[in-house]
């Protein structure tokens, strides 16, 4: 469905130097940079996937995005998508992709957000009976039956945003680009959200591509991550491998009856401890949490035992680190 | 076609919702009208020589450029299309399966449409009813006003294609305001709409018959009132037709080479 090889974009950024000097200088002789924002990208995805797309800021995500979606031209490499190249058949490929970008808006600010969607339908020249049809589909999973007649301007974020996804998808696409889709909503709204793509994926096989600094988004919806940093892919699989390779990490915590010895076991770090309390960071691929327990109890008299694996976000820091971007 | 049939559509809408925006624009409009007259008359009343355009010609110019102000001001512009530009919210309109250059020409000529319909009617038909000398006058024939109406309407087109390049132009310099004044200030003069062309002096209405802009404003008002005879007229609207084909293929060159550069910066 979607196969990119070899992508490199690269930006010609002017240099500013700060002080008065520097800028009547810059007047005369502008000094410019190379910002070599992708680094042969390739990958492949298949019908039906939800991919998430992760990196830090600045990694190149958007840029990869707005390259598949025919905005950018790269400077190298290859993108088919569909049978289209997006930059070079933009009009005719268009037609079967919907794009949100989380920081912009297509609704018309002034109208009310219905008056937004009948303008979409007749730049799509959707018929009449399949428009009905997906926009009481959009209008019943999304809720937006109060929010629909109310001018853009009135309207919240979390409300906006809904009515973004709605319209970018009121002719119904095949895939759908979502570059950062729950930035900024609270916690109902981003459940909306994921709740309403993994409907559309499911019940329409929508092939989805999501960008997002919140990985429980990530958790919720991709079964696949790709993750790019300073413009190289970095690692393209499961989470669950992801996991693996990098979080065999799991914090034990423990409460138990007041016992003031510390509390000091073989192949586990002490992150806090106090009297009653202690939290043990344990790599489960040299020791076992039973065993943990079992010396723990040994040592102590307990009352409550949790055990959890690393949270995906720290996971993430730990490769960003890793991957030093 | 129903696209652009739409874009009227919402930009009616829109244009609605700004009813006392409208009104005012009426009031302004009428009130620069009047003034003008007075200053002209002043002028025509210790004329040495016999102006090449009488008072009841210009007046009628005047008044027709006021009603019409959105058919022929360059600087009646799109703010919303200038903030895509610059704000990255093109992104959007890349997205849809539209060739670029037709869906921003239909949004300003829609909104110049929108925006004229709504206030030409108050200021034609209340310069009907004002004392003499200072009355729009009737055209002499229907033949002229069937006239006078396609050269407006062509003069209508052939400004958007002209201002098209003022947004064509933000793409690089990335601020209006430059563009505006420039395309403003000389525009407006050569169409006619400081001076009408005829009081110009000889050397620079030369000038302004080779360039595009006199076709938009200066001709249709001219031919309304008869000062330009109606076999001119004709040829004129073959002109007007040449100038609209010519920047329409322009502009939508220059659109395309810079649309190959463009770069939606930001997340």
């Amino acid at each position: 469905m979607i196969k990119v090889e070899g992508i490199t974009k690269s930006f010609k950024v002017a240099k500013r130097s700060t002080g008065l000097l520097q800028a009547a200088k810059s007047l005369v002789h502008r000094e410019h940079t190379i910002v070599e924002a992708l680094k042969d990208i390739s990958f492949t995805i298949e019908p039906g996937e939800i991919v998430g797309y992760i990196g830090p800021n600045g990694a190149g995500k958007s840029t990869t995005i707005k390259i598949m979606s025919g905005i950018l031209v790269p400077d190298g490499g290859t993108c088919n998508i569909m049978g289209f190249t997006p930059w070079k058949n933009r009009v005719e490929y268009v037609k079967n992709i919907g794009v949100v970008f989380g920081q912009r808006s297509q609704l018309w600010w002034d109208v009310p957000v219905i008056d937004s969607f009948e303008l979409l339908k007749d730049i799509y020249k959707i018929p009449q009976q399949e428009y009905q049809s997906t926009f009481d589909l959009l209008v019943e999973t999304l809720e937006l039956k109060d929010i629909i007649n109310a001018p853009v301007r009135q309207l919240s974020l979390g409300q906006r945003m809904r009515c973004e996804i709605a319209a970018s998808l009121i002719h119904n696409p095949q895939i759908l680009f979502l570059d950062e889709p729950t930035i900024g909503l609270d916690a109902v709204s981003k459940i909306a959200v994921r709740q309403f793509i993994k409907t559309i994926n499911q019940e329409k096989g929508v092939t989805v591509v999501l960008t997002t600094h919140d990985m429980n988004d990530i958790e919720a919806l991709a079964n696949r991550v790709i993750l790019i940093g300073k413009g190289s892919l970095l690692y393209d699989g499961n989470l669950e491998e992801l996991r693996k390779r990098f979080g065999s990490q799991k914090t034990i915590t423990a409460d138990y009856r007041k016992n003031p010895n510390p509390i000091d076991i073989a192949g586990t770090s002490v992150i806090s401890w106090s009297p009653e309390h202690v939290v043990l960071s344990i790599d489960t691929e040299q020791t076992l949490s039973s065993e943990v327990i079992t010396k723990l109890s040994s040592q102590v008299e307990l009352l409550d035992v949790t055990i959890e694996s690393q949270p995906i976000e720290d996971i993430i820091i730990q490769l960003y680190k890793e991957f030093q971007i | 076609m129903k696209v652009y049939a739409s874009i009227l559509k919402i930009r009616l809408l829109i244009g609605m919702q700004y009813r006392s925006a409208a009104w005012a624009g009426v009031a302004t409009q009428f009130f620069w009208g009047f003034i003008s007259i007075m200053v002209f008359k002043a002028f025509y009343e210790f004329a040495a020589v016999t102006p090449p355009i009488s008072l009841k010609e210009l007046i009628t110019y005047i008044w027709l450029q006021q009603a019409f102000l959105a058919f022929i001001m360059l600087w009646f512009r799109d703010n919303e299309l200038f903030d895509l530009i610059t704000s990255g919210n093109i992104a959007y309109e890349l997205c849809r399966p539209t060739d670029l250059y037709g869906f921003w020409y239909a949004k300003l000529l829609a909104q110049r449409l929108s925006s004229a319909l709504l206030r030409c009617y108050p200021i034609l038909i209340l310069a009907f009813f004002l004392p003499k000398p200072y009355n729009l006058t009737l055209p002499p024939n229907v033949l002229t006003f069937i006239l006078f109406v396609i050269t407006l309407l062509l003069g209508l087109l052939l400004l958007v294609a002209i201002s098209m390049f003022l947004y064509i132009s933000v793409f690089i310099t990335l601020s209006p305001m430059g563009s505006l004044l420039i395309f403003g200030v000389l525009g407006e003069f050569f169409a006619g709409l400081i001076i009408p062309v005829p009081l110009m002096p000889l050397w620079l209405q030369k000038i302004a018959y080779v360039l595009p802009f006199r076709w938009t404003a200066d001709f249709p008002f001219r031919v309304y009132s008869g000062h330009i005879t109606q076999s001119d007229a004709v040829i004129g609207v073959f002109i007007q037709l040449v100038y609209l084909l010519a920047l329409l293929w322009l502009g939508k060159l220059a659109l395309n080479s810079v649309l190959k550069r463009v770069v939606v910066q930001g997340g």
